[in-house]
Formats: C-alpha cells, sequence, structure tokens
C-alpha cells in the first residue's frame, strides 16, 4: 500500500483482498478459507496473491463442501484461530446455514459466553448480471433476524475494507456481504475508520431520509444528486447492530422516511427500519414511510425481466420527490 | 469388506499399558449414577425440557475419556452426558445446568443438550444430530495449525452418519491430516429407526474407509476397557501425524431416544440380550476376575457414586434460578 500523505485510491474488490491482507499480516491466528480461494486466488480474483503471500496453510481450500468447512471454520473459531470464511455466494447458505444459525450464532450465549466465536462468514450477493434465481439473492435480513449474528454490508470502498478489518477484529460471529456490482468501483481509503455499528451519512439533505446499504448506496447517491427533492442518504453500513439512531435524527429533521434495498421488499430489513421509524416518529413523519424493494419473484436469468425487478435510483428520485409533493 | 480391524478385548487386556480398570469403573458408575437419578428427576418434573440419557453405553464415555489428556478437545451430542463428565466437567455444575439454575456450566442458558466447559476442551454438547462433527474438524485444525498436539474428538450416533455434515467433516479431516477422532457410537437406533434399515452398509467402519480412506476400527462400546484401548492408539495416531480415526463403538441405548419414549420398536429379547452385558457388570467382573478389587469395594464405590449425585441433586435444588435480566446477556462479547 501507498503510503502517500494523500488518501489511497483503489478498487472496492481491491480493498477487501488489502482488508483480509491486513487481517493476515497482523493476526497469525487469522486463517482465510473457502473453495477456490488459495491457489485459485477466488472465482471473483477477490483472494488474489493471498496464498503466495501468506502460504496455503493460512489461504486454506476447501472441497465443495459447504456445511463441512463452515461448521470446521466455526469449530476453529472456538479453539483459537480467527477464520475468514468465504461463501462464495449468499445463495448457497441454503447449504450450511447450520453452522452459522444454530452454533457460531447460539454457542456463546448458551455457554453463558464460555464459548467465544470470532468468525467472519464472508460472502457476496447482487442482481443485475444475469446470475440466475440461485445466484442473486440478497439475504441479509435472513441473517439480521437471527440473533447472535452481526450483519455488515459495505457500500463503498473503504468499507470494503474497514468492515471486514473490523468484522475480524469483533469476538462475535460477522457476516460480511459484499455486493459483486461493486467490485470494480473505484474510490478512497479513509484514514481514520467509521466504528462497525456506525451509520453514514452520505448525502446531506433536508427533504427526504433514504435509509440504504449496500449496492443501492451508490443508486440512491445518484439519485440524490438528479432529484429535485433535498435527499439525505444514511449508508447504514450494517444491519446488526442497526443504527437506528442516526436515522430517528435525520427523519425526525426531514419528516419523510424512504428505505430502499435490493433485496425482496416483503418481509426485508427495511421492513424493521420503518416499522421502528414509525413506531418512534409517528408525530413528527409528514407522510407515511415508504419502501423500496424488489417485488417478491425469483430473480429471472435474462436481462430485460431482470432489470423490471430490479431496484433502480431512478425509483427513489421519483419517490421522493412524491413524497415531497404529498407533505 | 475385510479392511475393518476389530479391537479383541482380550488383546486388550494383554496390553503392557494396562487399561485404568478401577478408573474406567469410577467412571461409569459416576455416570449411570447421574443418569439413574436424571432420568427420575425428569419423570417427576423436576427436570424441564428435552432429557436423553445415555444408560447402557457408559462404558464408552469411559473408555474414551481416560485415553484423553485435559487440553485435548470434545463435541459430542444430545445425549452426551456421559462423555461430559468423563472428560472432567463438575458435577454439581452438570446438574445444575440440568436443572436450569444459576450454578449450571451454562447459566441455565444452555440445559441438558448443551452442556460444555471449553476450559477442559469440552466445546459442547449439541441438539444438531450431526452438528459437532465439522466442528471438532476445525479443532483439529486449530490443533494443527497452531502446533499445538491437542487432539480432538467427535462423538455421534450411527444415526448422524447419514447426514451429510459427517461425510463433509470425515473428508476435510482426511485431506488435511487432522488429529480428529471420529467416535461413532452405533447403538443400533437412530432415534425411534433401525439403523440398518436406513442404509445398505452397515458397518459405519467400513463405510468410513472404504468412502474416506480414514483408518477405522470398530470396538465392543459396552466394554470399557476395549474402547479406552482403541482410543489410546488413535489418539497415539493422531498425535504422530497420522491423520484422522474413526472408531465405531457398539452399544445399546437402554433408554428411548428420550426420557419418556416408551420404545415400542425394540423386542424384549434384545434388550435382555443387551441388558446382560452392562458395561458396568462387565468391567465390575473383570476387575473382580483380576484381583484388582473386592465386589464389596466396586459396591463402595457404586454407593460412592450415587452419594455424590444426591449431593449434586441436592445442591442444584437449592441453587438459585437465574435473574430476568440475564436473558440478555451473553448475546455478544464486547
Amino acid at each position: 500500500m501507498s503510503s502517500a500523505p494523500e488518501l489511497t485510491t483503489t478498487r472496492y474488490m481491491h480493498a477487501i483482498n488489502a482488508g483480509m491482507a491486513d487481517v493476515l499480516e497482523h493476526d497469525p491466528t487469522a486463517v482465510v478459507m473457502g473453495i477456490d480461494v488459495g491457489v485459485g486466488g477466488g472465482i471473483f480474483t477477490v483472494t488474489k496473491g493471498l496464498a503466495e503471500r501468506f502460504g496455503t496453510d493460512r489461504v486454506i481450500d476447501t472441497p465443495i463442501s459447504e456445511m463441512g468447512y463452515v461448521g470446521a471454520a466455526v469449530g476453529a473459531a472456538m479453539t483459537g484461530l480467527r477464520p475468514i470464511v468465504e461463501i462464495m455466494f449468499m445463495d448457497f447458505l441454503g447449504v450450511c446455514l447450520d453452522p452459522i444459525m444454530n452454533q457460531a450464532a447460539k454457542l456463546r450465549y448458551m455457554t453463558a459466553g464460555a464459548l467465544e466465536i470470532p468468525i467472519v462468514f464472508r460472502t457476496q450477493t447482487g442482481s443485475g448480471k444475469s446470475a440466475g434465481a440461485q445466484h442473486s439473492q440478497s439475504l441479509e435480513a435472513m441473517v439480521a433476524h437471527i440473533p447472535g449474528l452481526k450483519v455488515v454490508l459495505p457500500g463503498t470502498v473503504t468499507d470494503a475494507k474497514d468492515l471486514l478489518v473490523q468484522a475480524a477484529a469483533d469476538p462475535n460471529p460477522v457476516v460480511y456481504v459484499e455486493n459483486r456490482r461493486l467490485y470494480s468501483m473505484k474510490g478512497t481509503l479513509d484514514d481514520d475508520p467509521l466504528p462497525l455499528g456506525q451509520a453514514r451519512v452520505a448525502v446531506r439533505g433536508d427533504d427526504v431520509t433514504v435509509v440504504t446499504w449496500g449496492q443501492m448506496v451508490r443508486e440512491c447517491v445518484a439519485a440524490a444528486e438528479a432529484s429535485s427533492a433535498s435527499i439525505e442518504v444514511i449508508d447504514l453500513r450494517s444491519l446488526v447492530p442497526l443504527d437506528m439512531a442516526t436515522v430517528l435524527e435525520s427523519a425526525s429533521r426531514t419528516g419523510r422516511l424512504l428505505v430502499v434495498h435490493e433485496a425482496v421488499q416483503d418481509f426485508g430489513a427495511g421492513a424493521e427500519i420503518a416499522a421502528r421509524g414509525a413506531e418512534e416518529l409517528f408525530d413528527l413523519l409528514r407522510v407515511p414511510v415508504r419502501r423500496i424493494g424488489a417485488p417478491s419473484v425469483p430473480m429471472p436469468f435474462t436481462p430485460t425481466l431482470e432489470q423490471v425487478l430490479m431496484p433502480q435510483g431512478e425509483a427513489v428520485a421519483r419517490t421522493a420527490e412524491a413524497m415531497v409533493a404529498e407533505g | 469388506m475385510t479392511h475393518t480391524t476389530t479391537t479383541d478385548p482380550s488383546e486388550a487386556a494383554a496390553a503392557p499399558a494396562a487399561a485404568p480398570l478401577l478408573d474406567l469403573h469410577g467412571t461409569v458408575a459416576l455416570i449411570r449414577a447421574f443418569e439413574t437419578a436424571v432420568s427420575a428427576l425428569y419423570r417427576d418434573g423436576e427436570i424441564p425440557g428435552f432429557v436423553h440419557t445415555s444408560l447402557g453405553q457408559e462404558g464408552v464415555a469411559a473408555g474414551v475419556a481416560a485415553a484423553l489428556r485435559p487440553d485435548d478437545y470434545l463435541a459430542t451430542t444430545h445425549r452426551g452426558h456421559g462423555h461430559v463428565l468423563a472428560k472432567g466437567a463438575d458435577v454439581d455444575a452438570m446438574m445444575a445446568e440440568l436443572f436450569g439454575k444459576v450454578t449450571g456450566l451454562g447459566r441455565g442458558k444452555g440445559g441438558s443438550m448443551h452442556v460444555a466447559d471449553p476450559r477442559i476442551g469440552i466445546l459442547g454438547a449439541n441438539a444438531i444430530v450431526g452438528a459437532g462433527i465439522p466442528l471438532i474438524v476445525g479443532a483439529a485444525l486449530s490443533s494443527k495449525l497452531l502446533k499445538q498436539d491437542r487432539v480432538a474428538v467427535a462423538f455421534f450416533g450411527e444415526g448422524a452418519v447419514n447426514q451429510g455434515s459427517f461425510h463433509e467433516a470425515v473428508n476435510l479431516a482426511a485431506i488435511w491430516d487432522l488429529p480428529a477422532i471420529f467416535l461413532c457410537e452405533n447403538n443400533l437406533y437412530a432415534e425411534f429407526t433401525d439403523s440398518s434399515t436406513m442404509t445398505r452398509v452397515g458397518s459405519v467402519a467400513e463405510r468410513t474407509i472404504g468412502g474416506y480412506g480414514v483408518h477405522a476400527v470398530t470396538v465392543d462400546g459396552n466394554d470399557a476397557a476395549a474402547v479406552h484401548a482403541a482410543t489410546t492408539e488413535a489418539v497415539d495416531r493422531c498425535r504422530r501425524g497420522e491423520g484422522p480415526v474413526l472408531i465405531e463403538a457398539m452399544t445399546y441405548r437402554w433408554h428411548g431416544h428420550y426420557e419418556g419414549d416408551g420404545q415400542p420398536y425394540k423386542t424384549e429379547e434384545e434388550a435382555t440380550r443387551w441388558r446382560d452385558r452392562d458395561p458396568l457388570v462387565v468391567l465390575g467382573a473383570r476387575i473382580v476376575a483380576e484381583g484388582l478389587a473386592t465386589r464389596e469395594e466396586l459396591d463402595a464405590v457404586e454407593r460412592a457414586a450415587d452419594e455424590r449425585i444426591e449431593q449434586a441433586v441436592a445442591a442444584a435444588r437449592a441453587a438459585d434460578l437465574p435473574a430476568g435480566e440475564e436473558a440478555y446477556e451473553h448475546v455478544f462479547g464486547a
């Protein structure tokens, strides 16, 4: 990494790689595990070079056995290692949920703190690449619903690194969700990272508070620039912990709350934030809380149909303007 | 399929590193007393939740644990009281946990199926069939990468061998040459179901050798000394870096899958045949025959075990329930 005084410019995927390299360099108990993460450098090249630099004992290729190796990573986390274990697509949670949901999330509690499980479940999601219904799901609400898991979703280049480093240092299981449509995005690395659990106000505005995370941060920032409404964009950065204080402060000022996510809208994380906003700010909101998410439909393969379902920045701008017009 | 090596109990008897027979007897007696008491306490409504006892299988727990160091790892199943006691968990804290009291191993938050004590390598009982097996592979990975010379043992039943987690975990341990021991207690029944009807290959050892190239042995699980000998050999292989071992210990569950299960799926003839091979009786007869102790001395040990458990029950009854605010503690560490 450059030691120049100006901020380092890099890409989202390289920031993730740099975060892992940082962790591996500073913590001899850290390991990276997953399918193709070692010699092959990862199917999106996100772990490229790590095996050469840190050895295949610490950047460990696994068989295509998610239940086995994710479970082993959880066991390793109980016994002195600090694994960053990759689940190649978030959809594959379906084949390894037990070690995450029933083991990592529960064992600290059930042993009254005797077992500590410092582990990062690294995964990625994202529609818009014709990956089909089994490779496109944003399932953050599913993991956020399970007590005992932290859930972080970097939407910026610096968070791609900072949240990974912080997740690896956390004594708890953390699900770290990348969005592959951001992999090539350029940005700078902050010298003074925000702590895990604190939301970031990405754009200041006066009319509408837009709460979002992950890939939709970029869309919402663009919408704020394009819209006639003055939009304040809050990048939550993590769903667990959930920084409602920042959301409530903003929405109490703007009087309008709009929650935007790429995941399907029904029973999504937006419903939780909308409910809390309504509960806390009933008297202060000028219009009802609104949500934008994907319809509750499996993501189709062909690009034209995919575009029909994917939430877009354009809809964010129009909805914000409609909310202003409404009251 | 003749790869399976059977550990003959008579060979174990002749082994120079003589099994600590009196220690094994003491452990089997303690587990027997614990499980007998728990069964009655559950029937009487003093212990909440679900309870699965290991009556009849105590020889496996005692034999395995006696071959381990205090810092070796162990993970077990919903039927794990015996393994955890044998590994050295505090009897009072165990009993208190089953009562849901604040003095329990998990301050009443885990219960019967989640007793754990990581200070002595016990990563916990587990209520998901087969889930402890990958965890133990991870513990063995830690031991290897951190150069700790610790062995990790996963207890599971033959029912768990039809879970994918078993197959994935055994393969991982094999390809990484991990110091893991897969300890299958084959008690012939997967919950209510005759296990022989759920696989074409009845021998877990054969499935393991043929499927994964992992060294596997079958042993008489009701002979604690034979289990001890087989486990000692497996531990030695692991510490020498020769990779994982599977031990299939043939045994029998006296009670139902859970306490209260009337076991209509078993025959009286089968149950009687296995009860005649009670691990406590098998061990006692051998000790007396070898002149290591008299029957009266063994009776005194068994009475002392009963008394120890009575003390633990009294202490658990007297202990406090956790305060309400404890419900919110230990979700996350700071």
